[in-house]
């Protein structure tokens, strides 16, 4: 797979060229375009239901669309699977964690490594040299800069199924940093958090996103209007499959359908009374 | 208590095998949720392919060899043409294919192989008991027992150390998520029809090694589920405490019901079991407890 790595920053890094998608007849996204350019936070929004996720699995390979083309760094990605994508430098967090409950914290991070392993399944199977060069180098990665950043090291050797909600959404952000992506995929990071949870982790995605280690490029699908205007650099509204707007903070606030969308068209309810 | 003692030892060695053979089980539902109910059959044909060398005349062990090599391409194969595209479907659709296989390798078997015992002659494992102690046993049980505790470590090993193991273990926790990083699901489940396939092979070899063999040492693949169950399907550890309690099982009330119940005792006793542990301790000894919180 040859894939150009000479993307700068403020390049177009995916592209998502007139997607359509259709579950039976129901049309779940039509006509979607979509550039995220490098270095960027992009957020799409909308209501529940407006297909932000269906997006999101798109982009991640998990659905193929009917029609439209996807581009990741200029190559064409509609036929890869999700795990091929992930080994171009895609990685994902789900809407609903998906944690590898019977493990421990360190094992699903290290998990997150297994595209970088280059060791052979007999190879692999012991423990000498490469594979043990291998796994030092990655051990410091880990421990040093992932679990670093995300504050978990005090339940790194705890089982992730036993853990508080919260912590687990920590642990699912840091097994896609294991992979060092260069876009990463946000499904509602916040949703169901606390307060003091959605600070710390809007801290690490701004984090993640601007220093200079990670310099990850961010596609975060979230309800929460306040950190989605200060984080993003652009934003997405849709609803119903449809683009609503796309353009900076500012422009998707004043846009009036994006508050029709949201708060409802309140003619609506003055016709019902 | 000479009695005991041999019971004691019988049922730990064939236990060994039995836990061989349930590692087969484990793997396959430990990353894909699915209770391969073709075990059984996959037990002979490895034991078939192993007769079938020996009697060309290669030594046993390279015949083992060529059984296992044998094995791990059919596994890869069954997986590719059968389960390859049930990947995303009910569980129980799968299983029911499972059920389909099983009749299609024995259909296959007594066509290439027959329906008659056969047994590995000249024989491998000399007749004369060897003494451990006070209790006595005979060397192809001895053999068999080491043999399956080397493929275990192995495999506990393989699972516990490797990416392979882990990648496994995650495909079967959240297949969406382990695709997300980089884990190829259909690769995971070859390899571990691949594997089952070998650990199933060894095992057919070494019982038939025991008794001869025929059809009905397929059963025996079956009469391991309750050691699957009891240990808890997705633990491997699991698995071989599971496979030793059913071979003593088996062993002991053989040797102390047989009077009372006169027959098949021995064959029951380890479902009755299984049946009333489940009662108490639905999950097994080390099964994955769901546990949902709110």
């Amino acid at each position: 797979m040859v894939v150009s790595n000479n993307i700068k920053e403020g390049d177009i890094l995916l592209e998502l060229r007139d997607i359509y998608m259709y579950f039976g007849k129901v049309c779940a996204l039509a006509d979607i375009n979509l550039q995220i350019r490098k270095g960027e936070i992009h957020s799409v929004i909308g209501p529940n239901g407006a297909g932000k996720t269906v997006m999101m699995n798109i982009i991640n390979g998990l659905y193929h669309p009917q029609k439209g083309n996807i581009y990741y760094k200029g190559q064409k990605v509609n036929k890869l699977r999700p795990y091929q994508r992930a080994k171009l430098g895609l990685a994902r967090t789900f809407q609903k964690v998906e944690v590898f409950g019977g493990m421990t914290v360190l094992d699903n991070i290290r998990l997150g490594r297994h595209i970088h392993l280059n060791s052979g399944i007999f190879s692999g199977s012991a423990y000498i040299g490469k594979t043990a060069r291998e796994e030092i180098e990655h051990r410091t990665f880990i421990e040093e800069e992932i679990i670093d950043l995300l504050e978990i090291e005090h339940i790194r050797h705890k089982s992730v199924g036993m853990l508080p909600y919260g912590l687990q959404k920590r642990v699912e952000l840091g097994r896609a940093l294991a992979l060092e992506p260069e876009l990463l995929i946000l499904d509602e990071p916040l949703a169901g958090l606390n307060l003091e949870e959605v600070e710390d982790l809007a801290r690490f995605i701004l984090d993640i996103n601007e220093d200079e280690r990670w310099k990850v490029t961010c596609l975060l699908v979230e309800h929460d209007m306040g950190v989605v205007m200060d984080l993003s650099d652009h934003v997405l509204a849709i609803n119903f499959g449809n683009v609503i707007v796309d353009g900076t903070p500012e422009e998707v606030q004043n846009n009036p359908e994006v508050i029709k969308a949201y708060l409802g068209d309140e003619d609506l309810y003055a016709t019902r009374a | 208590m000479e009695l005991f003692l041999m019971a004691l030892t019988n049922g730990i060695m064939v236990g060994g095998i039995y836990a061989l053979v349930a590692i087969g089980w484990v793997l396959i539902y430990k990353c894909s949720g699915v209770l391969n109910l073709a075990m059984g059959e996959m037990t002979l044909i490895g034991a078939y392919l192993s007769l079938t060398f020996y009697s060309m005349g290669v030594p046993f062990f390279l015949a083992l060899l060529i059984s296992i090599s044998i094995g791990f391409v059919l596994g890869i194969l069954t997986e590719r043409i059968f389960l390859d595209k049930l990947i995303g479907e009910p569980v129980l659709a799968v299983i029911m294919l499972t059920v389909g296989l099983s009749f299609f390798f024995r259909g296959s078997i007594e066509l290439i192989w027959g329906t008659d015992t056969r047994v590995f002659d000249p024989p491998i494992f000399s007749l004369e008991p060897i003494k451990l102690g006070p209790a006595s046993i005979s060397e192809v049980y001895l053999w068999s027992f080491i043999a399956a505790i080397i493929l275990l470590i192995i495999f506990v090993c393989f699972f516990k150390y490797t990416r392979w193991g882990l990648a496994m273990q995650a495909t079967a926790d959240d297949e969406m998520a382990a695709l997300s990083i980089g884990i190829s699901a259909r690769f995971v489940y070859a390899i571990a029809w691949a594997i089952a396939f070998v650990a199933a092979g060894v095992g057919g070899t070494l019982l038939g090694n025991i008794n001869g063999l025929n059809i009905s040492v397929g059963y025996l693949g079956l009469l391991v589920l309750p050691a699957v169950v009891l240990g808890g399907l997705n633990s491997i550890p699991g698995a071989i405490v599971g496979g030793i309690a059913i071979g003593l099982l088996q062993n002991f009330t053989g040797v102390y019901l047989d009077r009372f119940f006169p027959g098949a005792v021995k064959e029951i006793a380890p479902f009755v079991f299984m049946a009333v542990f489940l009662l108490f301790k639905p999950y097994g000894i080390w099964g994955w407890e769901r546990i949902e919180r709110v």
